[in-house]
């Protein structure tokens, strides 16, 4: 392996850690995140364990068995619902 | 055993109730036991990010193990919005198909949007739904929603929230007359007479929130439209007499009447 080819790849794992950054619409606020992050984090990240929520992402509902595979990329369109009250 | 069967499932009360615009989730839960309701509608919202993580969550005092949960599409005004919060509905209640659908057209009147609702219930039929819908009291739009498929015809009697009773009995009547699936009164009721009213049309039940909810008294109020439309459909069972108009029929025998002579 030549030293060129472990500068660029070194580089290019800095650049993907060090200067991580993507912005995320959840519901309709942008949220910046510094690093990789997938939808079961952003639920903890937010304090929203344990709640009764539904996710859609892109337009697309997230199933809950998705919610650690599903890595959020950059400029994703989140919507966290709930229940409340109504007639 | 006289019950309502709404997409197979049968229900003993024919008194559906909204959990909206109620001053505590207590009283929710106290009026909606009064009302004997089983079926009870909520709305889907955008939750609070990173703030406010302690509120009350409405199922914590609404039991989806004890109650029949309509979600509904309150405030939507597109086929896309209607459709995705229903998608974002069954997830949140794992996979439950039971909705209410509605579409409005305008937010003065709320009145519904009836060549959307038709749009969206095509979607949502397709996609699994059972679709009960709010709908204008047109004889034809609940026709056309019974034939796409739609599991409950569900005519407003007068404007959301707005209690002015069943303004227009004939249209109701028609949609009785031709519906194979139930029809429900949806919004407009304001007090215990209009939905004995509707029960008494004919109705299958009567879906309410704010007669309950903005009384002045929600639980009391709750019980009095258990009663009234218990009353309503018993009446409606029990078959009216013919009414004769502008002419009297004694109720006493007309013989053996004291009289002078």
């Amino acid at each position: 392996m030549s030293d060129s080819y472990t500068v660029q790849t070194t580089s290019l794992l800095l650049q993907h850690y060090c200067n991580f950054m993507i912005h995320i619409t959840i519901n309709g606020e942008t949220h910046r995140f510094n690093q990789p992050i997938n939808i079961a984090q952003l639920i903890d990240d937010q304090n929203l364990r344990g709640k009764r929520i539904a996710i859609e992402r892109n337009g697309e509902i997230v199933p809950r068995s998705q919610f650690t595979e599903q890595f959020l990329a950059d400029g994703d369109q989140l919507e966290v619902v709930v229940a409340v009250g109504g007639g | 055993m006289d019950n309502l069967t709404i997409a197979n499932k049968t229900y003993t009360s024919r008194l559906l109730v909204g959990t909206g615009k109620y001053k505590d989730f207590t009283e929710t839960r106290t009026a909606i036991e009064a009302s004997g309701a089983e079926i009870v509608t909520v709305a889907i919202r955008r939750t609070n990010i990173g703030q406010n993580t302690n509120e009350p969550n409405l199922l914590d005092s609404i039991s989806p193990s004890k109650y029949t949960l309509l979600p509904n599409t309150a405030g939507c005004y597109t086929v896309d919005d209607a459709v995705r919060t229903l998608r974002l509905a069954r997830e949140l209640l794992d996979g439950h198909n039971l909705v209410k659908l509605e579409v409005l057209g305008d937010p003065e009147t709320l009145f519904p949007n009836m060549a959307e609702t038709l749009r969206a219930a095509k979607i949502l039929v397709t996609e699994g739904f059972d679709v009960m819908v709010y709908t204008s009291d047109d004889p034809i739009a609940a026709r056309q929603l019974e034939e796409i498929g739609c599991v409950a015809i569900m005519p407003l009697a007068s404007l959301i929230g707005s209690g002015m009773g069943i303004l227009n009995p004939w249209n109701l009547q028609i949609i009785i007359d031709n519906a194979k699936v139930p029809v429900l009164v949806d919004a407009g009721v304001g007090t215990a007479s209009d939905a004995t009213i509707a029960l008494e049309l004919g109705c299958d039940g009567v879906l309410m929130n704010t007669a309950i909810a903005a009384a002045q008294n929600p639980v009391l109020m709750a019980s009095a439209m258990r009663k009234a439309v218990e009353a309503g459909r018993e009446a409606f069972l029990a078959g009216r007499m013919t009414k004769k108009v502008y002419t009297a029929s004694p109720s006493s025998p007309v013989d053996g009447v004291i009289a002078s002579t």
